[in-house]
């Protein structure tokens, strides 16, 4: 392939007809005459990764990390705490010291207020700061307004890991045995495609251990389980038997605090002792402000091979909040598209041609203490439907629970977080 | 494929660079990044069942990725990301990762067993996995530095036969006990 493509850009460039129409020099990225600095916003599994491999590339490059807390906890691995294989989150836990020691990132602790594409420039908490190119990394933000009377403080989310996650396990602790737990599902797409169904083994596996008698019902609002279904049906009935009451297509559509009770388009309700609504999702608010959200109203569209967004010139949106085609919104794609995206501003500032992406997405789901399950996949852009696919094959799943996967799994999350924080 | 670039070029003419901006296939850096989320940063891998690539022998890599992607050798997700490459993106890959500085992982090992390991490995395995398992010969992987968790699961698969061994290799380790492995693998361990 390397070859005709040479031949190609040699045809391209050689005749004077190219000339004339124009396409002299287009064989390679146009001649950078912009700045060197980089605002990053976010510190998760996108953010870090993107500042991190930036300053990896090219060390000419300044780029500012801009994260909101002084620290992040991995949404990956966050069920386990609920269903008692973890003692607490602090594993899950990272910090910005070291990534900004060992790779010269100036980290700033602060709230994004608004972006001025025009101008180049970031508004925080903590001031202004201009940028040549812009990385933002802002995960999810829930469409709160989809579900009537909706109180994480009473029905809490925890689909961002921290205190709502320990809101949940403190619910589950003081549960009296027999009791019920909801769990609502909202309709594809969302973070973590099999994040919900991982946190029903979870959920059932600490209900089997602490509160006998107790049940959850699972409220999915889409027609099926979304991902991995073979596996958590299987798993499902070989631990959690009479404990799991799965029921697809039932949209929350409102709530009723005072009763403990959810409604499924106005007409069912169900009643729970525990209630975890998982909202719909879209992209992070400081995508909205800053208009990078497409027609939908919901992600932001981007350019399958670096990540810039379609909206908006020298603004690239990586991780859950990006429209990434065929990749799942997970914490191993954000972690690959931060890499594409990285490699192709240090291309654009170095003037040298773009490269192609290649990304990978592994998801691990746990279905009891010592067993879990993948889902993998490689990705490329097809070029005719600018649009990201997968490598035919490389997507699949396990053929069945696995004990080893479990171990591999336990690596996995030691490996992505001491990439993003090291 | 020459003449359908010519035509392609003729035909659209303009739109086809307007369109997109030039782009060159995946580097191995490109390729091989995508592996460090779990295998870590540049290959040197941070978690105990995770094989570090950092410095691993070219030919072992791609013999792996290949066994991998053929089903030859028994795999979690590895059979299934290995159908995502062809065999010149697997040779980046291998390049890549045998130019990256090896990183020993320093993993807690028990003395004795090193030692008992050592005596094993010298009458067993040094024919191949050259200088404590630092070097290699042909195929043969740097086992030097690997994890001790990733080499126990390893050799607890070579032991069951899950995973194929050279008949060079079957006829050296038939004589060991399961002791014996468990003690080679604290051995490659302990070298930095």
């Amino acid at each position: 392939m390397t070859m005709e493509r040479r031949n190609f850009l040699k045809l391209l460039g050689a005749g004077a007809g190219a000339a004339t129409l124009g396409l002299a020099g287009c064989a390679s990225q146009p001649k950078y005459a912009g700045g060197r600095k980089v605002v990053v916003i976010g510190g998760g599994y996108g953010g870090t990764i993107a500042a991190k491999y930036l300053r990896m590339m090219d060390a000419t490059i300044e780029v500012t990390l801009i994260e909101r807390n002084d620290h992040y906890i991995s949404g990956p691995f966050s069920n386990l705490y609920l269903g008692g294989i973890l003692a607490d989150m602090s594993s899950l836990t990272i910090k910005h010291d070291k990534l900004a020691a060992n790779h010269g990132i100036k980290v700033v602790q602060a709230e994004v207020t608004g972006i001025d594409a025009a101008a180049h420039s970031v508004t925080t908490s903590k001031g202004v700061f201009n940028y040549d190119s812009l990385v933002v990394s802002p995960g999810i933000e829930f469409r709160t307004d989809e579900i009537k009377g909706y109180d994480p403080e009473i029905m809490p989310h925890a689909w961002k890991a921290g205190p709502q996650t320990v809101l949940l396990r403190k619910q589950l602790e003081a549960m009296k045995p027999g009791g019920t737990v909801v769990l609502s599902i909202p309709l594809a797409p969302y973070r973590c495609p099999p994040g919900p169904y991982e946190r029903t083994s979870m959920i059932a596996m600490y209900l089997k251990e602490h509160k006998p008698g107790s049940r959850i019902i699972v409220l999915d609002a889409n027609p099926d389980i979304v991902s991995k279904k073979g596996l958590f049906l299987k798993g499902w009935k070989k631990h959690y038997d009479g404990i799991i009451d799965y029921r697809p297509a039932k949209k929350v559509t409102e709530v009723d605090n005072k009763n403990m009770a959810v409604l499924i388009e106005g007409i069912d309700e169900v009643k729970g002792d525990v209630i975890n609504i998982i909202p719909p999702q879209k992209a992070g608010h400081i995508a909205h402000v800053a208009g990078l959200v497409g027609a939908d109203g919901k992600w932001c569209p981007v350019n399958p091979m670096t990540f810039e967004s379609t909206l908006k010139k020298d603004i690239y949106v990586i991780g859950d909040s990006s429209v990434a085609g065929a990749m799942p919104k997970s914490g191993y794609s954000a972690n690959s598209e931060a890499k594409v995206c990285a490699t192709n501003i240090v291309a654009k500032m170095n003037s040298r041609p773009l490269t192609e992406m290649s990304g990978v997405n592994t998801c691990y789901s746990f279905l009891s203490a010592k067993e879990a399950v993948s889902v993998t996949g490689v990705y490329q852009v097809n070029k005719e439907k600018n649009v990201i696919e997968p490598v035919p094959g490389s997507v699949g799943v396990s053929p069945d629970l696995s004990e080893l996967e479990a171990v591999y799994a336990q690596s996995w999350i030691k490996n992505i977080l001491t990439e993003m924080s090291s | 494929m020459r003449r359908k670039w010519s035509e392609m070029a003729l035909a659209l003419g303009a739109l086809v660079v307007s369109a997109a901006a030039y782009a060159v296939p995946p580097s191995a850096e490109m390729l091989s990044n995508a592996c460090a989320g779990c295998h870590g940063t540049s290959g040197a891998s941070a978690g105990p069942s995770m094989p570090s690539l950092a410095g691993q022998s070219k030919a072992f890599f791609v013999d792996a990725m290949k066994k991998f992607r053929s089903g030859e050798r028994e795999a979690t997700v590895m059979g299934r990301l290995a159908k995502g490459y062809s065999d010149e993106q697997i040779n980046m890959m291998a390049d890549y990762f045998a130019k990256q500085k090896p990183q020993g992982q320093g993993t807690a090992v028990d003395p004795a067993l090193v030692a008992k390991g050592k005596t094993v490995y010298n009458e067993a395995c040094k024919r191949c996995h050259l200088e404590n398992g630092k070097e290699f010969e042909e195929d043969t992987p740097i086992v030097a530095g690997q994890w001790l968790k990733y080499l126990q699961i390893q050799m607890g698969e070579f032991q069951s036969g899950k995973r194929k061994m050279s008949e060079k290799k079957a006829e050296k380790v038939k004589s060991l006990t399961s002791a014996d492995w468990e003690a080679v693998a604290h051995f490659y361990a302990s070298q930095k």
